[in-house]
């Protein structure tokens, strides 16, 4: 395994995002956030948003750099495609990082591209040896090109393969331990896929290498049915965080204690008043666990 | 094929039949259209972004429409979103059942130089006072080069766009505009706001010509057919008022 600076630029930076509750950056909170500075743990942004040369982006996410810290979060590298990864997107990548500077680097155990067509969806896996492989190989490239170590996101899915011949949270462990690189935990993800191919939730969280956790995704998913007539849950961003996630969230501070902790919205974004109730909601879990230890 | 290229395949052509036999479960095809769904629906909501007034003008549903077909045709080939839809103009174009407005194609090209423009690189501009010292020296100020902003653009074309787009802020009357009446405009962004400015035909033949790197008396030159009297002083003052010119280059 190997080992990388958290940062080998500004070593003065902190390397961690603080263990308190984020947001989710959209260009509609800019400049409200910049207004009335709520207290925030730290804002998450999609890179690909910010892979613009100039302009507003760029001018409010670094008027907002000075007063949060970061997480820069992908959703456009495809480290689970049987390809090669995209050399000018991971330099594109570098080139953000560098300039922000960010506390954290994220991306997902997914795949979105085939060929020259970018998919945009965070695409299922194969698990067995030969993907294994693979992610490994891709998140040695990644965390070699950006020289720093970088969290993975466990998957929401809706199909698995019969080609499969690890389990999800083996191979995730697998990852995890052959490249070094942290996990973040989507704990609603968790709970959707669970649900969508019967798992237990004790023993996917058991069989986790819950010590390498260095941030908690929190979402809405939407509930829908296949057509076989079962629940078949949707990781669609779009609704508030459901009793059951918020459930599941606590149970897993308890395992591991306080980490930073993104509430997750991207689709029917509501005003940020609704948003800000949910860090706060995921904030108060967070200072109760704190004290507990 | 590999799994991943029979999953893509199947992905993009919605009459395609899911490749079930990758899957486990009874349920397959009905799971595999939440991907599916996932695939459009994400990418039409990236076009709706980008293209609102073509998406007012013809409405949500024919939009959505036009959108999968355009989608099937032309994935993203990169995952800058922000870029995607480059060519849907020239889609708009071709697209028959679009056919009774002509004008749809040059209003989705105003949209995209209206992305373009917001995302377009900053950078340091010429100050009036550094014109100014040229409006002194005539001779100098004819063969004088000027460098215009990232992002900057003028859009020509036979329909009313300008005023079409306005209309749908909210500013002038839709019923009023002549569907026949030609509009050029200016795109840029001057400080973090994407302006709209419309323009005479003479002065978008000039700013063109400035923009092609012709010198101050050869952009005159080519927008004299356009108008006789022309005067170049309106459009180098609405450039240096928007903050358009980044360099000067003396010959």
């Amino acid at each position: 395994m190997r080992t990388f600076p958290c940062n080998r630029n500004t070593q003065a930076r902190a390397c961690e995002l603080p263990a308190q509750a984020g947001l989710g950056l959209k260009p509609a909170f800019f400049e409200a956030l910049l207004s009335s500075e709520p207290a925030l743990g730290f804002v998450e942004i999609h890179a690909e948003n910010y892979m613009v040369d100039g302009g507003p982006f760029h001018h409010y996410l670094g008027l907002l750099r000075e007063r949060y810290a970061l997480s820069i979060h992908g959703v456009g590298l495809s480290i689970g495609a049987d390809a090669a990864l995209d050399a000018l997107h991971l330099q594109r990548l570098k080139t953000l990082l560098d300039r922000y500077q960010p506390e954290s680097f994220s991306e997902h155990l997914a795949w979105s591209t085939h060929g020259p067509c970018f998919l945009n969806d965070l695409l299922p896996l194969q698990y067995d040896q030969a993907s294994l492989d693979r992610v490994c190989d891709h998140i040695d490239q990644v965390q070699h090109t950006l020289g720093r170590r970088m969290l993975l996101e466990n998957p929401a899915t809706y199909l698995q393969f019969r080609g499969s011949s690890l389990e999800e949270p083996q191979f995730i462990n697998e990852v995890i331990r052959r490249t070094g690189c942290g996990l973040l935990l989507d704990v609603c993800n968790i709970h959707v896929s669970c649900s969508n191919h019967h798992w237990s939730i004790a023993d996917y969280l058991h069989a986790l290498p819950l010590h390498a956790v260095g941030e908690i995704h929190l979402a809405g998913f939407s509930e829908d049915l296949d057509s076989s007539g079962e629940q078949l849950l949707i990781d669609s961003h779009s609704a508030p965080i459901a009793q059951a996630v918020w459930a599941l969230y606590q149970q897993v501070l308890e395992m591991i204690g306080p980490v930073a902790t993104l509430i997750e919205r991207d689709n029917e974004v509501p005003a940020l008043d609704v948003l800000l109730a949910e860090a706060g909601q995921a904030q108060r879990l967070l200072d109760r666990q704190g004290a507990r230890q | 094929m590999n799994t991943q290229a029979l999953f893509s395949v199947a992905l993009l052509a919605p009459q395609a039949a899911c490749p079930s036999e990758l899957f486990a479960g009874d349920a397959a095809a009905s799971r595999f259209a939440v991907y599916r769904n996932n695939v459009f629906s994400s990418l039409t909501a990236a076009l709706s972004d980008s293209y609102p007034v073509v998406e007012q003008l013809v409405g949500s549903a024919f939009f959505q429409a036009m959108a999968r077909v355009f989608i099937e045709h032309s994935p993203p080939r990169s995952p800058v979103l922000v870029n995607y839809g480059q060519d849907f103009a020239d889609f708009i174009d071709r697209f028959e059942p679009a056919a009774s407005l002509p004008y749809l194609g040059d209003v989705a090209r105003l949209e995209r130089l209206r992305v373009e423009a917001y995302h377009a690189a900053d950078c340091p501009v010429i100050s009036a006072q550094a014109l100014g010292a040229y409006l002194q020296q005539p001779e100098q100020l004819m063969q004088l080069r000027m460098k215009l902003r990232p992002g900057l653009a003028v859009l020509t074309s036979k329909h009313p766009v300008y005023s079409l787009w306005t209309a749908h802020q909210g500013i002038g009357d839709l019923a009023s505009i002549h569907l026949a009446q030609a509009e050029q405009l200016l795109v840029l962004r001057d400080g973090l706001e994407v302006l709209l400015l419309p323009l005479p035909s003479a002065s978008a033949v000039f700013i063109q010509a400035l923009q092609r790197g012709e010198g101050f008396a050869d952009a005159v030159v080519a927008a004299l057919p356009l108008a006789p009297e022309f005067d170049a002083g309106p459009s180098l003052a609405l450039l240096i008022r928007h903050s358009a010119i980044t360099e000067l280059e003396p010959s």
